[in-house]
């Protein structure tokens, strides 16, 4: 038996976006926009009628930028402040600008928002300073809309492929991109003079506090590809440790939502059912008063609906019961949860990756440009912070229409032959092999070290074991055994994984101080050091293929902070929360 | 004499289960082997119904959600009910 036996399957296109969730499909729609003749293929290891983040669509958005609500330059403090100062500033403003052409170009696809009785977007507050969310109670069927408008934009689609590396040619520059298919096993060689990487969070980097390996909050399909084909094609990433770590509903591991339920009235609570924290608004700093309550003798943290009329807490079950995580209604039933006489219990979620609610991501420009000529990234994977659902989508727009332009001149590159054979060996040594590891045995120890040994606080010493037992899961790797190609599957997941992890440890034990609250707590290092540490720290493979990190400047703002605004989110938790 | 280790095969109790008498997968149905993110259904060649083939499911619920016929049902998985 040998790797020869694959078939090879072998295709040309103008621009290949892997990842079909919400950034990918915007951007193969704009490439064809921007130029119908292109030819544009959009993968996805599931399938994209029902893949994602938003599977089973979205209940609101949560950074609407809407006149008459809220002003680009508004909402770029309000990001600034919340990522406690680390932000290229002209990334969250070419989103917040174009926030609201993407909102109209939905609304025409047939998405629908929350309107008042004048007509007007319903915009509520939810962030500590600003008003940006809107909601969208019939948000179930996304995916619906833009499945349409990708048939109606001629895009080529092809489903169950799993991507595993990029090609890149004799310069760096993108060449294509290498991966196969999980249920037959064939290899795929697909040449492209432009890849959008588009594979959202990575979802399966900790292990959810249930110990179920798929409980995660992000969709277990999410577990890091993009980050990793990023980082093997020499992609710079960025400030990786400012980890996302989200307040979810304890062991359904789903949000609460209060984005939904706080413009309705519910809110965190404490076991007193008493509010200790001002805003609900996800950031390092919430994070870090959630978590000191939980630990402190306050805790479990709780979502209270108790108190809210009837007919508010059908609205509330109307909308969580058929949007986003619909099975939450069923997890409610079984546990006897009645929002009318019981607050929902929360709980902290396990480590990922994700720019999409914090900062951790692949670097982009405002071009949606990464650092290797020809890659492009949007979405939760793409460094634009807080960038949520709607800046996946606007993201998308840029990187489709910007690879667009960058093809136009651009000819296909010769494959190396080398990278493809390599790679080959590489996905199928684990169905060669006569006997071998478990893929989800390995993937389980590896993620319990994660939560050993890099969930905050952070102690040097920890990540520093972190390291030493990720290098001995490298060796496990080359012991695993799949019997299938669904198996081989979860096998290169865990490779994806082990990467992360790795990144996730340097990136944490670079940055030699304390920010975004409980994202990156560092207890050695307990306190922000602006004077040393009040910038970007990227991380790539050098050209030895070691994993470095370094320092990069923050962009001069193109918005300034006013001085009493600059500390707002460290002023999060309720003066007289106890009293 | 080398060492041969004998794989052990876990039980679980599968999350999805499918209702056969409504499924129509013999008559070329596969919406929900399509629609599982994580691609966890399959047809049975014996039975040509759907059945949850791996146990790594999301309870997401797509495959109840867009069945035709109400055959798919997904309960949460054990270890979070």
């Amino acid at each position: 038996m040998s790797f020869e036996q694959f078939k090879n399957i072998e295709q040309e296109y103008d621009i290949v976006v892997v990842g079909g969730g919400t950034a990918g499909p915007m951007a193969a729609i704009k490439a064809k926009e921007r130029n119908p003749n292109l030819r544009v293929l959009l993968l996805d290891k599931a399938n994209v009628k029902r893949c994602g983040a938003i599977s089973m669509g979205m209940d609101g958005l949560n950074n609407a930028v809407i006149p008459g609500h809220a002003t680009p330059e508004q909402y770029t403090r309000e990001i600034t402040i919340a990522n406690d100062g680390i932000v290229n500033q002209a990334t969250v403003y070419a989103y917040a600008k174009h926030s609201f052409t993407t909102i109209e170009q939905l609304d025409r696809w047939g998405v629908k928002f929350e309107k008042d009785g004048t007509g007007d977007y319903a915009v509520k507050k939810v962030h500590h300073m600003g008003s940006y969310v809107l909601p969208m109670p019939q948000g179930h069927d996304v995916k619906k809309v833009l499945y349409r408008q990708l048939k109606r934009a001629k895009v080529a689609i092809t489903n169950r492929i799993v991507s595993t590396r990029l090609l890149t040619d004799a310069s760096g520059a993108i060449a294509g991109v290498l991966g196969f298919d999980c249920r037959t096993g064939d290899f795929h060689i697909i040449r492209a003079k432009a890849v959008v990487l588009s594979c959202g969070a990575a979802g399966r980097l900790g292990l959810p506090a249930s110990g179920y390996l798929m409980g995660t909050y992000e969709n277990p399909t999410n577990a890091g590809d993009g980050y990793a084909m990023a980082y093997h094609a020499g992609a710079e990433l960025a400030n990786l440790e400012c980890f996302q770590i989200n307040p979810l509903i304890k062991d359904y591991n789903g949000p609460a939502c209060a984005y939904v339920t706080g413009p309705l009235g519910g809110y965190t609570a404490n076991n007193k059912g008493d509010r200790f924290i001002e805003c609900d608004y996800w950031s390092g700093q919430m994070m870090w008063e959630f978590y000191q309550e939980l630990q402190g003798g306050n805790g479990p943290v709780f979502l209270k609906l108790d108190h809210l009329a009837e007919e508010t807490i059908q609205t509330i079950e109307h909308i969580l019961h058929s949007n986003e995580r619909p099975s939450r209604g069923q997890f409610h039933a079984n546990r006897g949860t009645d929002y009318r006489k019981k607050m929902i219990e929360m709980h902290i979620s396990e480590i990922g990756f994700c720019s999409g609610h914090s900062a951790s991501g692949v670097w982009v420009n405002e071009r949606a440009e990464t650092s290797v000529p020809g890659l492009y990234s949007a979405g939760d994977m793409a460094a634009v912070p807080h960038n949520y659902m709607l800046g996946a989508f606007t993201y998308g727009w840029f990187a489709g229409t910007n690879a667009a332009d960058y093809v136009a001149e651009r000819e296909l590159q010769p494959v190396d032959q080398q990278q493809i054979t390599k790679e080959k060996q590489r996905v199928y040594a684990p169905l060669l092999r006569e006997t071998g590891l478990p893929p989800n045995q390995v993937e389980y120890k590896l993620r319990r070290f994660v939560n050993d040994y890099l969930q905050p606080p952070k102690v040097t010493k920890k990540m520093e074991i972190a390291l030493e037992r990720f290098s001995q899961i490298e060796q496990d790797l080359e012991q695993i055994k799949a019997n299938n190609p669904h198996e081989l599957m979860r096998a290169m997941e865990v490779s994806v994984i082990r990467d992360c992890a790795e990144m996730a440890a340097r990136a944490s034990l670079f940055r030699q101080e304390s920010r975004w609250g409980l994202y990156h707590y560092r207890v050695d290092f307990p306190e922000r050091d602006d004077q040393n540490w009040f910038c970007h720290c990227h991380l790539k493979k050098d050209e030895q293929g070691r994993m470095v990190s370094f320092k990069k400047a923050v962009e001069p703002y193109i918005v300034p902070l006013p001085s009493h605004e600059k500390d707002a989110y460290h002023n999060l938790r309720l003066k007289a929360s106890n009293g | 004499m080398s060492q041969k280790a004998h794989d052990i095969f876990f039980r679980s109790n599968a999350p999805v289960t499918v209702d056969e008498d409504k499924c129509i997968a013999h008559k070329g149905c596969t919406v929900c082997v399509d629609v599982c993110p994580m691609d966890l259904l399959a047809i049975n060649p014996e039975t040509q119904k759907a059945y949850m083939q791996y146990d790594e499911c999301w309870y997401c619920m797509p495959c109840e959600t867009d069945c035709p016929t109400g055959a798919v049902k997904v309960e949460i998985p054990y270890l979070l009910r």
